[in-house]
């Protein structure tokens, strides 16, 4: 039928919490994760919490929010999941509808191959088990996109279970500390989309587009309350949340609203409930109806699903009609634990710093590109890539991609810096010019600003002498031990040399002399 | 020449004796004159008639494409035929016209066959008359002294055939001798990539052997068939043709297949089952029957599935959703497959103990008046005239219904050979030669014409379509 799905079960259980800053709301302040403890599956039990709730209200004890969520990740594949028909964004309503799509009688599913494998691929790269054997089941219901009256999903056996993924939260006061976490993947599951409904209000119809090319993802959150050590509270289902931002604020709101219910002597419902963007707080959803029973049944058309890998292969298999596990996983590209991991041995790297790398769209290429082409430290390199680099695009709402300065501008520029041509406020100086004049290298930026460095030592050793001759109560001031004398000096040797000189050359300089 | 096998019409058409036009045409009347039987729900007359003159000219041309070119034949109203309504003698249905055939009406096509019409069944195949699922390619067959055949579940495309269960329908060839139904299924049989259920291995077109020894030969008699409602001239009819494969040369024992009492009650839990997840896409919106309330979506299904769907069908869409209700799913469903299983099992065991074709009666008698039949309701009716059928669908195996001979009430009584799975071949082989055997005589259809015309004033004769 339709566009293919996957859809993933990310569980959080026992010993999660969220932090539910009672300042920040809006802001990030919720870290919902999973304790990773080592052993999968099976969790013991609730552990001391990392992060306390903040705000406990009139409740005695902390309270501990669990969730769950199923992702909805549409497959890039040429053609849908059980039907030849073609996936194509934006075509026009119904213009991509097959018979089997259409649910004309007669017709059966044929499951896509490159959609199989891409559930492989993602089962792999999530750490999950593999089944070599998944079954598809039919869940019926009825609805207006759901011309079958019933979706073709994997219930029983999916085909992949048991993954996790890391990934990092700030924490702390200032989100200045980075932690690593792990999401359980209960499991992974091939499944049809249902078709698209456009209400019109205006008319009382609904119109039905049964092309299903839309929506790449979608989640829902399963979330529920409860004191660490008792049971776990009654759920609600969060649906069709669209970002990564209505996400964590759906979830947030609706960790608060319970625990407002709870803490007032109310029930949390078994319900399905919408996130209203505007109210800021899930409401119910009115035609969804509460407790449904979907009446799974295998799908008698499609016989088991048989996966093979290099060892299971039986001899002589038509490589058109098998899959095999190790192939797949030979093609998987690199992933970005391997990445991250990877940057924090060769390049020194903090773990934190990694995931900054890898969040930002072809930051780590122009990283990499960087390394290539400078002899500079690569912890310099990070840091200004980090610091610098990721500042300006901040600032000015850039995409690496559309960055004025080349990864050649900054490795010529670390150059200048590594060998001492430049000092490092003269570097930044140099920086911010290359944002602002395109075209122009390091290079001559430094020439015209006339911003080198004083190469003469013996030089800059007169200037030093001659500013503290002229400056005799700053130097007994630093004798004496004030600190900010020194910094004086610097500054008062910087400005005789028009800033050509290090300030750590010359605080080398004036220490030396002042010890002998 | 109406009264011939295939290969006899066909050597005529070849030779000229007849043309196709020719054929078709006495077809057509035929249908005509019989159509008090109401035997078919759509006649495809202009369809037909250009077909037969595509035909003709290929003919003339000395171009015939096989042994199926030109020949007259009827596909029942659950197959999907591209442009020709298809209504499963349902009013949900009524008016759909299908915008593709199925793989088995392509391949008849495509081997230029003249498609004469959509004939008559129970709504959605739920009686005694279907494509089989439970026997209802088997069952009429016997009652009317014709060959019908069920291939093995797998070698035989589904795709195109509205589904009853999926996991049991077969389309069913029905031909007036073993011969001809070998020869359609060599144009029928292989692996279709539209059904993933169909078998991926091969399928070499054959000619059936004539046997003429059957001293290697081992037939098993399954005890448990032989029960008190079987009809004493069914039983002797089965008792006389195990004597004469006995008397043979072959070697004929009774065998046991232990679960067979339980075979209709597990068959009804997941024909009921299939059978409600099927029909759910029957929801008036993207095709087939749609009611005039508009009120909301809801009230819209409502309606016309009311309106769409006979009592039948309705009884069985309530008791399917009940067998796969949360609660009750493992106590019917999962149950009623286990038990399937077992039944499986049971034929899988009489065939490794040396068995090679089972031999059974195919209905408890011969076929009973109409004022009879629509005495009792769907389900007890189901039920016992399926009793021999039945287990073979669940198992999955080739069976045949051969007509034997006629009743003391001058009406035909077959015998079923239900063979091992993918064997179908062997099992045509036998079948033939006890065909050869018992000469049942060929249907004389201008005598029945001629007994028949009386009949004409009375328009609302045996309306076996059981529409509201």
């Amino acid at each position: 039928m339709a566009a293919p799905m996957l859809r993933g079960c990310c569980l959080a259980r026992r010993g999660a919490l969220a932090c539910i800053d009672g300042g920040s709301r809006h802001g990030r302040g919720a870290a919902i994760g999973c304790r990773s403890s080592g052993k999968r599956g099976r969790s013991s039990v609730a552990q001391q919490p990392l992060i306390t709730a903040q705000k406990s209200g009139k409740g005695e004890h902390a309270w501990a929010a669990v969730v769950g969520l199923e992702i909805h990740a549409q497959i890039s594949s040429n053609s849908k999941l059980f039907s030849g028909s073609q996936v194509q964004f934006a075509a026009p309503p119904n213009s991509l509808v097959s018979f089997f799509d259409a649910s004309l009688p007669g017709t059966l599913p044929v499951l896509n191959r490159r959609c199989v494998e891409a559930a492989v691929m993602t089962g792999l790269a999530l750490k999950c088990h593999i089944n070599k054997k998944s079954l598809f089941d039919r869940k019926h219901y009825f609805y207006a996109d759901l011309p079958a009256g019933y979706q073709i999903t994997q219930q029983r056996l999916p085909i992949a279970v048991n993954g996790s993924l890391e990934y990092s939260v700030c924490v702390g006061k200032k989100r200045s500390q980075v932690i690593t976490r792990t999401a359980r993947i209960k499991q992974i599951q091939l499944e049809q989309d249902s078709g698209k409904s456009l209400h019109d209000e205006l008319r009382s119809q609904t119109l039905i587009d049964l092309n299903r090319a839309e929506g790449q993802l979608r989640v829902d959150a399963n979330i529920s309350v409860h004191h660490p050590g008792e049971p776990l509270g009654v759920r609600t289902e969060v649906k069709n949340l669209n970002s990564a931002r209505f996400l964590a604020r759906a979830i947030d709101s609706e960790i608060e609203r319970q625990i407002n219910e709870l803490e007032n002597g109310r029930e949390i419902l078994n319900e399905t409930r919408s996130f209203d963007c505007k109210l800021g707080c899930t409401i119910p959803m009115r035609d969804k109806e509460g407790k449904q029973d979907y009446r799974f049944m295998p799908e008698p058309n499609l016989p088991p699903l048989l996966l093979y890998d290099t060892a299971s292969l039986p001899p002589g298999a038509d490589p058109q009609q098998v899959i095999n596990i190790d192939r797949i996983r030979e093609q998987l590209p690199e992933l970005p634990s391997e990445t991250r991991e990877q940057l924090v041995q060769q390049y020194g790297m903090l773990p934190e710093h990694s995931f900054t790398i890898l969040n930002e769209v072809g930051l780590l290429e122009f990283f990499q590109n960087v390394i290539k082409e400078t002899r500079a430290e690569p912890k310099k390199v990070t840091s200004w890539i980090l610091n610098n680099f990721l500042g300006f695009l901040k600032q000015q709402n850039l995409a690496v991609n559309e960055s004025p300065v080349t990864p050649s501008a900054l490795a010529e520029l670390l150059n200048l810096l590594d060998r001492k041509a430049i000092s490092s406020s003269a570097a930044k100086q140099v920086f911010e010019e290359l944002w602002r004049s395109k075209g122009k290298t390091p290079s001559q930026i430094v020439s015209e600003k006339q911003l080198e460095l004083m190469q003469d030592g013996e030089a800059l050793n007169q200037v030093c002498l001659a500013v503290m001759e002229e400056h005799p109560q700053v130097v007994l001031a630093m004798k004496r031990g004030n600190p900010r004398a020194i910094n004086k000096l610097i500054g008062l040797v910087r400005k005789a040399t028009l800033s050509r000189a290090d300030p750590t050359v010359i605080k080398e300089i004036l220490e030396k002399k002042l010890s002998s | 020449m109406l009264g011939r096998t295939l290969r006899e019409v066909s050597a005529a058409l070849k030779q000229g004796q007849i043309t196709p036009t020719e054929l078709c045409q006495k077809c057509l009347s035929l249908i005509k004159k019989t159509k008090f039987l109401n035997a078919y729900i759509t006649v495809s007359e202009e369809v037909a008639l250009k077909q037969a003159e595509e035909s003709e000219k290929r003919y003339k041309k000395g171009h015939s494409l096989g042994d199926l070119d030109g020949i007259p034949i009827a596909v029942k109203d659950n197959f999907s035929t591209s442009g020709i309504e298809t209504t499963c003698a349902s009013n949900m249905l009524k008016g759909y016209v299908p915008p593709y055939n199925a793989t088995v009406v392509q391949k008849l096509l495509d081997q230029g066959a003249v498609l004469m019409g959509k004939t008559n069944l129970d709504e959605f195949a739920m009686g005694a008359l279907g494509s089989d699922t439970g026997g209802s390619t088997r069952n009429p067959a016997a009652h009317c002294g014709v060959v019908g055949f069920k291939p093995s579940y797998g070698l035989v495309s589904r795709h195109g055939l509205i589904p009853l269960v999926n996991s049991m329908d077969v389309p069913g060839i029905l031909t007036r001798c073993v011969d001809d139904a070998a020869i359609v299924l060599g144009m029928l049989a292989g692996h279709d990539p539209k059904d993933s259920t169909t078998v991926q291995d091969p399928v070499k077109p054959f000619t059936l052997p004539s046997l003429t020894d059957v001293s290697k030969l081992c037939i098993g008699i399954p005890k448990e068939y032989l029960t008190p409602e079987l009809s004493s001239e069914v039983q002797s009819l089965w008792s006389k043709a195990a004597n004469l494969f006995e008397s043979e040369g072959a070697k004929v024992i009774e065998v046991s297949l232990p679960h067979t009492s339980y075979s209709i009650v597990c068959y009804h839990v997941l024909c009921t089952s299939e059978v409600a997840s099927n029909m759910a896409r029957f929801d008036g919106l993207e095709y087939g029957h749609r009611c005039d309330i508009d009120v909301s979506t809801e009230a819209m299904y409502a309606a016309t599935r009311r309106e769409g769907f006979n009592d039948v069908v309705r009884g069985r869409i309530l008791s399917g959703n009940f067998f796969l209700l949360k609660e009750n799913y493992e106590n019917y469903f999962i149950k009623a497959q286990k038990v399937r299983r077992l039944i499986a099992n049971d034929f899988v065991n009489v065939f490794n103990s040396g068995v090679d074709v089972l031999l059974t009666p195919t209905t408890l008698r011969e076929a009973v008046p109409y004022q009879e039949f629509i005495k009792e309701d769907n389900r007890t009716r189901s039920a016992q005239d399926d009793i021999f059928t039945q287990a073979v669908n669940m198992a999955g195996l080739p069976a045949v219904s051969v007509p034997v001979a006629l009743s003391n009430q001058g009406l035909p009584v077959g015998l079923q050979f239900i063979g091992r799975a993918f064997h179908d071949q062997q099992l045509l082989t036998v079948a033939k030669w006890f065909e050869k055997q018992v000469q049942f005589p060929v249907t004389q259809l201008q005598e029945l014409m001629d007994d028949c015309s009386s009949v004409f004033e009375i328009e609302k004769l045996a309306s076996v379509s059981l529409k509201q």
